[in-house]
Protein backbone atom coordinates (compact mmCIF):
# COMPACT_ATOMS: atom_id res chain seq x y z
CA UNK A 1 0.00 0.00 0.00
CA UNK A 2 2.84 2.55 1.36
CA UNK A 3 4.60 1.64 -1.93
CA UNK A 4 1.04 1.81 -4.61
CA UNK A 5 0.75 5.65 -3.13
CA UNK A 6 4.47 6.49 -3.73
CA UNK A 7 4.20 5.39 -7.10
CA UNK A 8 0.99 7.79 -7.52
CA UNK A 9 2.30 10.70 -8.94
CA UNK A 10 0.08 13.76 -8.35
CA UNK A 11 1.32 15.52 -11.65
CA UNK A 12 0.88 12.29 -13.69
CA UNK A 13 -2.89 12.44 -12.23
CA UNK A 14 -3.42 16.17 -13.06
CA UNK A 15 -1.78 15.76 -17.08
CA UNK A 16 -3.37 12.96 -17.53
CA UNK A 17 -6.84 13.74 -16.14
CA UNK A 18 -6.73 16.98 -18.26
CA UNK A 19 -5.27 15.13 -21.83
CA UNK A 20 -8.26 12.61 -21.08
CA UNK A 21 -11.00 14.86 -20.77
CA UNK A 22 -9.54 16.31 -23.73
CA UNK A 23 -9.41 13.38 -25.50
CA UNK A 24 -12.77 12.42 -24.49
CA UNK A 25 -14.89 15.95 -25.55
CA UNK A 26 -12.42 15.45 -28.90
CA UNK A 27 -13.50 11.76 -29.85
CA UNK A 28 -16.92 12.56 -29.19
CA UNK A 29 -17.15 15.72 -31.05
CA UNK A 30 -15.23 14.57 -33.64
CA UNK A 31 -15.80 11.05 -33.90
CA UNK A 32 -18.26 9.16 -32.00
CA UNK A 33 -21.24 11.50 -32.53
CA UNK A 34 -20.96 11.15 -36.51
CA UNK A 35 -20.23 7.48 -36.06
CA UNK A 36 -22.68 6.40 -33.87
CA UNK A 37 -25.14 8.94 -35.75
CA UNK A 38 -24.49 7.40 -39.44
CA UNK A 39 -24.47 4.19 -37.65
CA UNK A 40 -27.84 4.48 -36.18
CA UNK A 41 -28.79 6.29 -39.44
CA UNK A 42 -27.77 3.22 -41.45
CA UNK A 43 -29.45 0.90 -39.04
CA UNK A 44 -32.59 2.53 -39.43
CA UNK A 45 -32.26 2.69 -43.13
CA UNK A 46 -32.11 -0.97 -43.26
CA UNK A 47 -34.35 -1.58 -41.12
CA UNK A 48 -36.89 0.80 -43.56
CA UNK A 49 -35.80 -0.98 -46.31
CA UNK A 50 -36.50 -4.50 -44.58
CA UNK A 51 -39.83 -3.35 -44.05
CA UNK A 52 -40.32 -1.75 -47.25
CA UNK A 53 -39.62 -5.16 -48.87
CA UNK A 54 -41.29 -7.19 -46.69
CA UNK A 55 -44.44 -5.12 -47.74
CA UNK A 56 -43.48 -5.41 -51.47
CA UNK A 57 -43.74 -8.90 -51.01
CA UNK A 58 -46.82 -8.90 -49.08
CA UNK A 59 -48.29 -7.20 -51.94
CA UNK A 60 -47.07 -9.30 -54.72
CA UNK A 61 -48.79 -11.91 -52.71
CA UNK A 62 -52.17 -9.81 -53.06
CA UNK A 63 -51.72 -9.33 -56.33
CA UNK A 64 -50.86 -12.74 -56.75
CA UNK A 65 -53.78 -13.72 -55.24
CA UNK A 66 -56.36 -11.31 -57.13
CA UNK A 67 -54.55 -12.59 -60.68
CA UNK A 68 -55.14 -16.03 -59.83
CA UNK A 69 -59.16 -15.00 -58.41
CA UNK A 70 -59.75 -12.86 -61.68
CA UNK A 71 -58.03 -16.16 -63.83
CA UNK A 72 -60.65 -18.19 -61.85
CA UNK A 73 -63.73 -15.84 -62.58
CA UNK A 74 -62.59 -15.59 -66.17
CA UNK A 75 -62.63 -19.66 -66.79
CA UNK A 76 -66.26 -19.78 -64.82
CA UNK A 77 -67.41 -16.94 -66.78
CA UNK A 78 -65.92 -19.14 -69.87
CA UNK A 79 -67.62 -22.11 -69.10
CA UNK A 80 -71.24 -20.13 -68.24
CA UNK A 81 -70.38 -18.85 -72.04
CA UNK A 82 -69.56 -22.05 -73.33
CA UNK A 83 -72.47 -23.78 -71.24
CA UNK A 84 -75.18 -21.58 -72.44
CA UNK A 85 -73.87 -21.94 -76.16
CA UNK A 86 -74.51 -25.54 -76.35
CA UNK A 87 -77.86 -24.71 -74.88
CA UNK A 88 -78.85 -22.46 -77.33
CA UNK A 89 -77.33 -24.88 -80.37
CA UNK A 90 -79.49 -27.43 -79.08
CA UNK A 91 -82.56 -25.95 -78.92
CA UNK A 92 -82.09 -24.65 -81.85
CA UNK A 93 -81.16 -27.82 -83.09
CA UNK A 94 -84.34 -29.36 -81.59
CA UNK A 95 -86.61 -26.04 -83.06
CA UNK A 96 -85.01 -27.03 -86.23
CA UNK A 97 -85.91 -30.75 -86.20
CA UNK A 98 -89.34 -30.01 -84.93
CA UNK A 99 -90.05 -27.85 -88.20
CA UNK A 100 -88.59 -29.55 -90.53
CA UNK A 101 -90.81 -32.23 -89.45
CA UNK A 102 -93.76 -30.58 -89.27
CA UNK A 103 -93.23 -28.81 -92.93
CA UNK A 104 -92.67 -32.41 -94.14
CA UNK A 105 -95.61 -34.11 -92.67
CA UNK A 106 -97.72 -30.56 -94.29
CA UNK A 107 -96.05 -31.62 -97.62
CA UNK A 108 -96.91 -35.29 -97.39
CA UNK A 109 -100.04 -34.49 -96.37
CA UNK A 110 -100.82 -31.98 -98.86
CA UNK A 111 -99.01 -34.42 -102.03
CA UNK A 112 -101.51 -36.84 -100.57
CA UNK A 113 -104.58 -34.96 -101.20
CA UNK A 114 -103.37 -34.47 -104.33
CA UNK A 115 -102.79 -37.70 -104.92
CA UNK A 116 -106.27 -38.65 -103.89
CA UNK A 117 -107.94 -35.90 -106.15
CA UNK A 118 -105.66 -36.75 -109.05
CA UNK A 119 -106.85 -40.21 -108.36
CA UNK A 120 -110.78 -39.15 -107.91
CA UNK A 121 -110.34 -37.20 -111.75
CA UNK A 122 -108.61 -39.99 -113.27
CA UNK A 123 -111.32 -42.86 -111.82
CA UNK A 124 -114.22 -39.96 -112.74
CA UNK A 125 -113.14 -39.38 -116.50
CA UNK A 126 -112.84 -43.60 -116.86
CA UNK A 127 -115.51 -43.47 -115.94
CA UNK A 128 -117.08 -41.08 -118.51
CA UNK A 129 -115.06 -42.80 -120.88
CA UNK A 130 -116.03 -46.00 -120.13
CA UNK A 131 -120.14 -44.61 -120.67
CA UNK A 132 -119.41 -42.95 -123.43
CA UNK A 133 -117.84 -46.15 -124.63
CA UNK A 134 -120.86 -48.40 -124.09
CA UNK A 135 -123.25 -45.48 -124.81
CA UNK A 136 -121.17 -45.27 -128.51
CA UNK A 137 -121.17 -48.90 -128.99
CA UNK A 138 -124.61 -49.02 -128.40
CA UNK A 139 -125.09 -46.79 -130.58
CA UNK A 140 -123.65 -47.98 -133.47
CA UNK A 141 -125.25 -51.88 -132.61
CA UNK A 142 -128.75 -50.32 -132.66
CA UNK A 143 -127.57 -48.25 -136.07
CA UNK A 144 -126.59 -51.23 -137.91
CA UNK A 145 -129.71 -53.26 -136.60
CA UNK A 146 -127.67 -56.31 -136.65
CA UNK A 147 -129.23 -59.56 -138.42
CA UNK A 148 -126.58 -62.33 -137.22
CA UNK A 149 -124.99 -63.07 -134.52
CA UNK A 150 -121.40 -63.21 -135.77
CA UNK A 151 -122.05 -59.82 -137.18
CA UNK A 152 -122.77 -59.04 -134.06
CA UNK A 153 -119.95 -59.87 -132.29
CA UNK A 154 -117.63 -58.66 -135.33
CA UNK A 155 -118.71 -55.56 -134.96
CA UNK A 156 -118.32 -54.96 -131.45
CA UNK A 157 -114.67 -56.71 -132.07
CA UNK A 158 -114.12 -54.53 -134.29
CA UNK A 159 -115.23 -51.81 -132.29
CA UNK A 160 -113.19 -52.92 -129.16
CA UNK A 161 -110.30 -53.05 -131.64
CA UNK A 162 -110.95 -48.93 -132.91
CA UNK A 163 -111.37 -48.20 -129.14
CA UNK A 164 -107.94 -47.89 -127.73
CA UNK A 165 -107.84 -47.34 -123.77
CA UNK A 166 -105.93 -44.91 -122.50
CA UNK B 1 -6.67 2.10 -48.93
CA UNK B 2 -6.19 5.74 -48.07
CA UNK B 3 -6.89 5.07 -44.49
CA UNK B 4 -3.70 2.71 -44.47
CA UNK B 5 -1.83 4.63 -46.37
CA UNK B 6 -2.57 7.82 -44.07
CA UNK B 7 -1.69 5.53 -41.15
CA UNK B 8 1.38 4.42 -42.76
CA UNK B 9 2.03 8.06 -43.64
CA UNK B 10 2.10 8.85 -40.09
CA UNK B 11 3.52 5.91 -38.61
CA UNK B 12 6.91 6.43 -40.53
CA UNK B 13 7.08 10.08 -40.16
CA UNK B 14 6.61 9.00 -36.27
CA UNK B 15 9.85 6.57 -36.70
CA UNK B 16 11.52 8.84 -38.50
CA UNK B 17 10.92 11.28 -35.90
CA UNK B 18 12.41 8.68 -32.97
CA UNK B 19 15.56 8.05 -35.17
CA UNK B 20 16.47 11.80 -36.28
CA UNK B 21 16.30 13.00 -32.23
CA UNK B 22 18.65 9.29 -31.74
CA UNK B 23 21.31 11.02 -33.20
CA UNK B 24 21.14 13.48 -30.13
CA UNK B 25 20.12 11.61 -27.41
CA UNK B 26 23.46 9.11 -27.79
CA UNK B 27 25.11 9.86 -24.54
CA UNK B 28 26.90 7.78 -22.08
CA UNK B 29 26.91 7.82 -18.29
CA UNK B 30 30.05 5.75 -16.99
CA UNK B 31 30.77 8.28 -14.26
CA UNK B 32 27.96 7.77 -12.02
CA UNK B 33 27.47 3.84 -13.24
CA UNK B 34 28.05 2.15 -9.42
CA UNK B 35 28.45 -1.59 -11.60
CA UNK B 36 32.17 -2.59 -12.69
CA UNK B 37 30.54 -4.41 -16.09
CA UNK B 38 30.15 -0.83 -17.67
CA UNK B 39 26.20 -1.13 -16.35
CA UNK B 40 24.75 -4.22 -18.35
CA UNK B 41 22.11 -6.07 -16.23
CA UNK B 42 23.32 -9.13 -15.60
CA UNK B 43 22.73 -10.17 -11.71
CA UNK B 44 19.26 -11.53 -10.28
CA UNK B 45 18.89 -7.88 -8.52
CA UNK B 46 19.78 -5.99 -11.37
CA UNK B 47 17.16 -7.55 -13.18
CA UNK B 48 15.11 -7.04 -10.43
CA UNK B 49 15.64 -3.40 -10.57
CA UNK B 50 15.46 -2.96 -13.82
CA UNK B 51 12.11 -4.77 -13.95
CA UNK B 52 10.63 -2.10 -11.08
CA UNK B 53 12.62 0.60 -13.06
CA UNK B 54 10.32 0.10 -16.43
CA UNK B 55 6.88 -0.19 -14.32
CA UNK B 56 7.81 3.72 -13.03
CA UNK B 57 7.41 6.11 -15.52
CA UNK B 58 10.42 7.65 -16.54
CA UNK B 59 11.06 11.26 -17.82
CA UNK B 60 13.29 10.27 -20.96
CA UNK B 61 12.07 8.15 -23.94
CA UNK B 62 15.00 5.17 -24.04
CA UNK B 63 14.58 2.63 -26.61
CA UNK B 64 17.80 0.19 -25.39
CA UNK B 65 20.97 0.80 -24.02
CA UNK B 66 24.31 -0.95 -24.48
CA UNK B 67 27.82 -1.02 -23.41
CA UNK B 68 29.98 -0.43 -25.62
CA UNK B 69 33.74 -1.72 -26.10
CA UNK B 70 35.36 0.72 -23.59
CA UNK B 71 32.70 0.19 -21.17
CA UNK B 72 30.25 2.82 -22.01
CA UNK B 73 27.11 2.56 -21.19
CA UNK B 74 24.96 4.03 -23.96
CA UNK B 75 21.42 4.91 -23.83
CA UNK B 76 19.48 4.74 -27.33
CA UNK B 77 16.57 7.08 -26.93
CA UNK B 78 15.27 10.96 -26.99
CA UNK B 79 14.87 13.32 -23.56
CA UNK B 80 11.19 14.41 -23.08
CA UNK B 81 10.70 18.23 -21.53
CA UNK B 82 10.47 18.35 -17.43
CA UNK B 83 7.60 20.42 -16.73
CA UNK B 84 8.16 21.39 -11.87
CA UNK B 85 5.70 23.59 -10.46
CA UNK B 86 8.16 24.26 -7.69
CA UNK B 87 8.51 27.04 -4.81
CA UNK B 88 10.15 29.28 -7.12
CA UNK B 89 7.30 28.67 -9.40
CA UNK B 90 7.22 27.02 -13.00
CA UNK B 91 10.45 25.26 -13.74
CA UNK B 92 11.02 23.37 -17.24
CA UNK B 93 14.08 22.02 -18.89
CA UNK B 94 14.80 18.95 -21.11
CA UNK B 95 15.58 15.48 -19.17
CA UNK B 96 18.71 14.50 -20.56
CA UNK B 97 20.21 17.47 -18.14
CA UNK B 98 19.86 14.53 -15.78
CA UNK B 99 22.07 11.88 -17.88
CA UNK B 100 20.20 9.38 -17.25
CA UNK B 101 21.62 9.13 -14.06
CA UNK B 102 18.58 7.89 -11.58
CA UNK B 103 19.86 7.87 -7.54
CA UNK B 104 20.10 11.69 -6.89
CA UNK B 105 23.17 11.61 -7.83
CA UNK B 106 23.30 14.59 -10.69
CA UNK B 107 21.86 17.59 -9.46
CA UNK B 108 20.77 19.99 -12.26
CA UNK B 109 20.61 23.90 -11.00
CA UNK B 110 17.52 25.78 -12.52
CA UNK B 111 16.10 29.41 -11.30
CA UNK B 112 18.65 28.94 -8.08
CA UNK B 113 16.78 25.46 -7.26
CA UNK B 114 18.94 21.95 -6.87
CA UNK B 115 16.92 19.06 -8.82
CA UNK B 116 17.77 15.53 -7.94
CA UNK B 117 16.05 12.80 -10.10
CA UNK B 118 15.56 9.81 -7.18
CA UNK B 119 14.08 6.64 -8.80
CA UNK B 120 12.06 8.41 -11.15
CA UNK B 121 11.14 10.77 -9.62
CA UNK B 122 12.15 14.36 -9.43
CA UNK B 123 12.77 16.23 -6.15
CA UNK B 124 13.70 19.49 -5.20
CA UNK B 125 16.59 20.21 -2.69
CA UNK B 126 16.97 22.32 0.60
CA UNK B 127 17.71 25.87 -0.40
CA UNK B 128 21.14 25.11 1.25
CA UNK B 129 21.99 21.56 0.32
CA UNK B 130 24.76 20.40 -2.55
CA UNK B 131 24.06 16.99 -2.79
CA UNK B 132 21.06 14.74 -1.95
CA UNK B 133 21.30 12.86 1.68
CA UNK B 134 19.81 9.61 1.87
CA UNK B 135 18.58 7.21 4.59
CA UNK B 136 18.83 3.71 4.87
CA UNK B 137 16.03 3.11 2.61
CA UNK B 138 17.65 5.46 0.30
CA UNK B 139 15.04 7.89 0.57
CA UNK B 140 15.94 11.35 0.63
CA UNK B 141 16.11 13.13 3.47
CA UNK B 142 16.64 16.88 2.42
CA UNK B 143 14.03 17.21 -0.22
CA UNK B 144 10.96 17.34 -0.93
CA UNK B 145 8.91 15.96 -4.24
CA UNK B 146 7.76 18.48 -6.44
CA UNK B 147 4.59 18.66 -8.44
CA UNK B 148 5.63 17.18 -11.49
CA UNK B 149 3.52 18.01 -14.81
CA UNK B 150 6.43 16.66 -16.81
CA UNK B 151 5.68 15.61 -20.48
CA UNK B 152 6.85 12.00 -19.46
CA UNK B 153 7.25 8.73 -21.20
CA UNK B 154 3.61 8.08 -20.21
CA UNK B 155 2.07 11.26 -20.90
CA UNK B 156 4.08 11.28 -24.11
CA UNK B 157 1.76 7.84 -24.56
CA UNK B 158 -1.19 9.08 -23.93
CA UNK B 159 -0.62 12.03 -26.03
CA UNK B 160 0.69 9.61 -29.19
CA UNK B 161 -2.57 7.09 -28.91
CA UNK B 162 -4.61 10.13 -28.14
CA UNK B 163 -3.49 11.56 -31.58
CA UNK B 164 -4.12 8.02 -33.47
CA UNK B 165 -7.17 7.76 -32.11
CA UNK B 166 -8.75 11.02 -32.97
CA UNK B 167 -7.03 10.70 -36.77
CA UNK B 168 -8.51 6.67 -37.16
CA UNK B 169 -12.05 7.50 -35.99
CA UNK B 170 -12.30 10.81 -37.20
CA UNK B 171 -11.55 9.34 -40.27
CA UNK B 172 -14.18 6.46 -40.30
CA UNK B 173 -16.37 9.62 -39.00
CA UNK B 174 -15.62 11.29 -42.43
CA UNK B 175 -16.15 7.96 -44.58
CA UNK B 176 -19.96 7.94 -43.45
CA UNK B 177 -20.49 11.10 -45.54
CA UNK B 178 -19.45 9.65 -48.25
CA UNK B 179 -20.77 6.28 -48.10
CA UNK B 180 -22.41 3.98 -45.74
CA UNK B 181 -20.02 0.94 -45.49
CA UNK B 182 -16.84 1.96 -44.55
CA UNK B 183 -13.34 0.85 -46.36
CA UNK B 184 -9.77 -0.08 -45.29
CA UNK B 185 -9.18 0.11 -42.00
CA UNK B 186 -12.57 2.35 -41.19
CA UNK B 187 -13.92 -1.75 -42.24
CA UNK B 188 -11.91 -2.75 -38.86
CA UNK B 189 -13.22 -0.58 -36.58
CA UNK B 190 -16.30 -0.29 -37.08
CA UNK B 191 -17.35 -3.44 -35.72
CA UNK B 192 -15.40 -2.76 -32.49
CA UNK B 193 -17.37 0.48 -32.30
CA UNK B 194 -20.58 -1.25 -32.83
CA UNK B 195 -19.58 -4.50 -30.39
CA UNK B 196 -18.99 -1.35 -27.46
CA UNK B 197 -22.33 -0.24 -28.52
CA UNK B 198 -23.97 -3.16 -28.54
CA UNK B 199 -22.48 -5.54 -26.02
CA UNK B 200 -21.29 -3.50 -23.34
CA UNK B 201 -23.10 0.00 -23.37
CA UNK B 202 -26.82 -1.25 -24.41
CA UNK B 203 -27.04 -4.28 -22.16
CA UNK B 204 -25.35 -2.63 -18.85
CA UNK B 205 -26.90 0.66 -19.24
CA UNK B 206 -30.64 0.15 -20.76
CA UNK B 207 -32.02 0.86 -23.97
CA UNK B 208 -33.26 4.82 -22.84
CA UNK B 209 -29.86 5.89 -21.17
CA UNK B 210 -26.87 4.37 -23.33
CA UNK B 211 -26.51 6.95 -25.58
CA UNK B 212 -25.38 9.63 -23.25
CA UNK B 213 -22.56 8.05 -22.15
CA UNK B 214 -22.04 5.66 -25.13
CA UNK B 215 -19.03 8.16 -25.94
CA UNK B 216 -17.26 8.06 -23.00
CA UNK B 217 -16.97 4.01 -22.93
CA UNK B 218 -15.86 3.77 -26.08
CA UNK B 219 -13.40 6.72 -25.47
CA UNK B 220 -11.78 4.50 -22.28
CA UNK B 221 -12.90 0.97 -24.11
CA UNK B 222 -10.07 2.05 -27.42
CA UNK B 223 -8.14 4.40 -25.25
CA UNK B 224 -6.77 1.37 -22.50
CA UNK B 225 -7.27 -1.07 -25.68
CA UNK B 226 -4.09 0.27 -27.34
CA UNK B 227 -2.57 1.30 -24.93
CA UNK B 228 -2.50 -1.59 -22.84
CA UNK B 229 -1.45 -3.21 -27.07
CA UNK B 230 1.43 -0.61 -27.34
CA UNK B 231 2.48 -1.66 -23.39
CA UNK B 232 3.67 -5.20 -25.54
CA UNK B 233 5.51 -3.53 -28.16
CA UNK B 234 9.39 -3.12 -27.58
CA UNK B 235 8.42 0.52 -27.10
CA UNK B 236 7.67 -0.10 -23.86
CA UNK B 237 4.70 1.87 -22.80
CA UNK B 238 3.54 1.56 -19.37
CA UNK B 239 0.73 3.85 -19.62
CA UNK B 240 -2.15 1.43 -18.26
CA UNK B 241 0.10 0.24 -15.74
CA UNK B 242 0.80 3.95 -13.86
CA UNK B 243 -1.67 3.98 -11.06
CA UNK B 244 -2.09 7.73 -11.64
CA UNK B 245 -3.94 7.07 -14.91
CA UNK B 246 -5.87 4.23 -13.74
CA UNK B 247 -7.13 6.15 -11.08
CA UNK B 248 -8.03 9.27 -13.86
CA UNK B 249 -9.81 6.43 -15.68
CA UNK B 250 -11.97 4.89 -12.63
CA UNK B 251 -12.24 8.73 -11.46
CA UNK B 252 -13.71 9.57 -14.71
CA UNK B 253 -16.20 6.98 -14.12
CA UNK B 254 -17.30 7.63 -10.46
CA UNK B 255 -17.80 11.19 -11.29
CA UNK B 256 -20.15 10.17 -14.23
CA UNK B 257 -22.35 7.87 -12.03
CA UNK B 258 -22.32 9.94 -8.98
CA UNK B 259 -24.01 12.88 -10.87
CA UNK B 260 -25.45 11.27 -13.47
CA UNK B 261 -27.86 8.87 -10.24
CA UNK B 262 -31.09 9.51 -10.31
CA UNK B 263 -33.63 9.63 -7.20
CA UNK B 264 -34.17 6.15 -6.92
CA UNK B 265 -30.27 5.29 -6.88
CA UNK B 266 -29.90 7.90 -4.16
CA UNK B 267 -32.74 6.50 -2.28
CA UNK B 268 -31.66 3.21 -2.33
CA UNK B 269 -28.16 4.37 -1.03
CA UNK B 270 -28.85 6.58 1.63
CA UNK B 271 -32.11 5.34 2.81
CA UNK B 272 -33.06 2.15 1.90
CA UNK B 273 -36.81 1.27 1.47
CA UNK B 274 -37.99 -2.01 2.83
CA UNK B 275 -35.33 -2.38 5.35
CA UNK B 276 -36.04 -1.90 9.63
CA UNK B 277 -35.49 1.83 9.90
CA UNK B 278 -32.49 0.66 12.53
CA UNK B 279 -30.31 -0.41 9.84
CA UNK B 280 -30.82 2.06 7.28
CA UNK B 281 -28.16 4.37 8.75
CA UNK B 282 -25.18 1.47 8.83
CA UNK B 283 -26.40 0.14 5.18
CA UNK B 284 -25.86 3.52 3.78
CA UNK B 285 -22.52 4.01 5.21
CA UNK B 286 -21.81 0.47 3.62
CA UNK B 287 -23.31 1.84 0.50
CA UNK B 288 -21.76 4.26 0.34
CA UNK B 289 -18.04 3.05 0.95
CA UNK B 290 -19.08 0.55 -1.90
CA UNK B 291 -19.76 3.31 -4.27
CA UNK B 292 -17.71 5.52 -3.48
CA UNK B 293 -14.25 3.76 -2.38
CA UNK B 294 -14.62 0.36 -3.53
CA UNK B 295 -16.00 0.48 -6.92
CA UNK B 296 -13.32 3.08 -8.32
CA UNK B 297 -10.89 1.45 -6.22
CA UNK B 298 -11.73 -2.13 -7.63
CA UNK B 299 -11.55 -0.61 -11.14
CA UNK B 300 -7.96 1.28 -10.71
CA UNK B 301 -6.47 -1.94 -8.90
CA UNK B 302 -7.98 -4.39 -11.08
CA UNK B 303 -6.49 -2.14 -14.53
CA UNK B 304 -3.13 -1.01 -12.92
CA UNK B 305 -2.31 -4.81 -11.28
CA UNK B 306 -3.03 -6.89 -14.27
CA UNK B 307 -1.12 -4.97 -16.74
CA UNK B 308 1.77 -4.46 -14.40
CA UNK B 309 1.54 -7.99 -13.45
CA UNK B 310 1.82 -8.86 -17.02
CA UNK B 311 4.56 -6.54 -17.61
CA UNK B 312 6.61 -7.97 -14.61
CA UNK B 313 6.05 -11.72 -16.02
CA UNK B 314 7.01 -11.19 -19.58
CA UNK B 315 10.41 -9.15 -18.15
CA UNK B 316 10.88 -11.70 -15.74
CA UNK B 317 10.43 -14.49 -18.51
CA UNK B 318 12.82 -12.64 -21.18
CA UNK B 319 15.49 -12.35 -18.12
CA UNK B 320 15.82 -15.79 -17.80
CA UNK B 321 18.02 -15.78 -20.52
CA UNK B 322 20.51 -14.11 -18.15
CA UNK B 323 19.50 -15.39 -15.30
CA UNK B 324 19.40 -19.13 -15.95
CA UNK B 325 22.77 -19.21 -18.49
CA UNK B 326 24.73 -20.86 -16.29
CA UNK B 327 22.14 -24.18 -14.94
CA UNK B 328 20.96 -24.09 -18.36
CA UNK B 329 23.90 -22.57 -21.21
CA UNK B 330 23.75 -19.99 -23.43
CA UNK B 331 21.40 -21.89 -25.97
CA UNK B 332 18.87 -23.77 -23.40
CA UNK B 333 18.51 -20.99 -21.10
CA UNK B 334 17.43 -18.17 -24.25
CA UNK B 335 15.36 -21.04 -25.77
CA UNK B 336 13.13 -21.39 -22.77
CA UNK B 337 12.86 -17.35 -22.36
CA UNK B 338 11.82 -17.38 -25.32
CA UNK B 339 9.24 -20.11 -25.57
CA UNK B 340 7.49 -18.68 -22.36
CA UNK B 341 8.09 -15.21 -23.51
CA UNK B 342 6.08 -16.31 -26.70
CA UNK B 343 3.43 -18.10 -25.07
CA UNK B 344 3.20 -15.20 -22.24
CA UNK B 345 2.93 -12.59 -24.98
CA UNK B 346 -0.32 -14.01 -26.53
CA UNK B 347 -2.05 -14.44 -23.21
CA UNK B 348 -0.87 -10.57 -22.53
CA UNK B 349 -2.44 -9.55 -25.98
CA UNK B 350 -5.54 -11.76 -24.91
CA UNK B 351 -5.26 -9.82 -21.18
CA UNK B 352 -5.08 -6.22 -23.20
CA UNK B 353 -8.53 -7.05 -24.50
CA UNK B 354 -10.01 -8.36 -21.50
CA UNK B 355 -8.70 -5.84 -19.57
CA UNK B 356 -10.04 -2.63 -21.65
CA UNK B 357 -13.82 -5.00 -21.91
CA UNK B 358 -13.80 -5.29 -18.20
CA UNK B 359 -12.99 -1.64 -17.41
CA UNK B 360 -15.36 -0.47 -19.97
CA UNK B 361 -17.93 -3.49 -18.77
CA UNK B 362 -17.86 -2.57 -15.22
CA UNK B 363 -18.44 1.39 -15.82
CA UNK B 364 -20.99 0.55 -18.23
CA UNK B 365 -22.72 -1.60 -15.01
CA UNK B 366 -21.76 1.24 -12.58
CA UNK B 367 -23.63 3.72 -14.63
CA UNK B 368 -26.18 1.46 -15.67
CA UNK B 369 -27.15 0.99 -12.51
CA UNK B 370 -27.03 4.92 -11.01
CA UNK B 371 -29.45 5.23 -13.88
CA UNK B 372 -31.71 2.20 -13.78
CA UNK B 373 -34.85 2.78 -13.47
CA UNK B 374 -36.52 0.34 -10.55
CA UNK B 375 -39.92 -0.81 -11.75
CA UNK B 376 -39.83 -4.20 -9.99
CA UNK B 377 -39.97 -4.31 -6.33
CA UNK B 378 -36.94 -5.11 -3.91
Amino acid sequence: METLLNDFSPGLFVVSTILLLALIALMVKFAWKPILNSLEERESGIKDALAAADNARKEMQNLQADNAKLVKEARAEREEMMKEAREIREKMIAEAKEDATEVTTKLIETAQASIKQEKQAALAEIKKSVADLSISIAESVIKRELSSKEDQLELVEGILKDITLN
Amino acid sequence: MKVAQKTVKFLTTVVIALFTTIGFALDSDTKYDSSNDGGRVNTKTEVEEYILHHLKDSHDFSLWSYTNDDGERKHVGFPLPVILWTSEGLVTFMSSEFHHNDDGHVIVEKKGLKFAKIHSKIYELDKDATVAVFDKEHHATNAQKTFDLSITKSVFGLLLIGVLMLLWFSKLARQYKTKKIPTGFGRVLEPLVLYVRDEIARPNIGEKHYRRFTGYLLTVFFFIWILNLAGLTPLGFNVTGQIAVTACLAAFTLVIYTFSGNKEYWMHMIWMPGVPVLFRPILAVIELIGALIIKPFSLLVRLFANISAGHIVIMSLIAIMFTLKESLGVVGATGLSLVLSFFILLIEILVAFLQAYIFTMLSALFIGMAVAEHSEAH
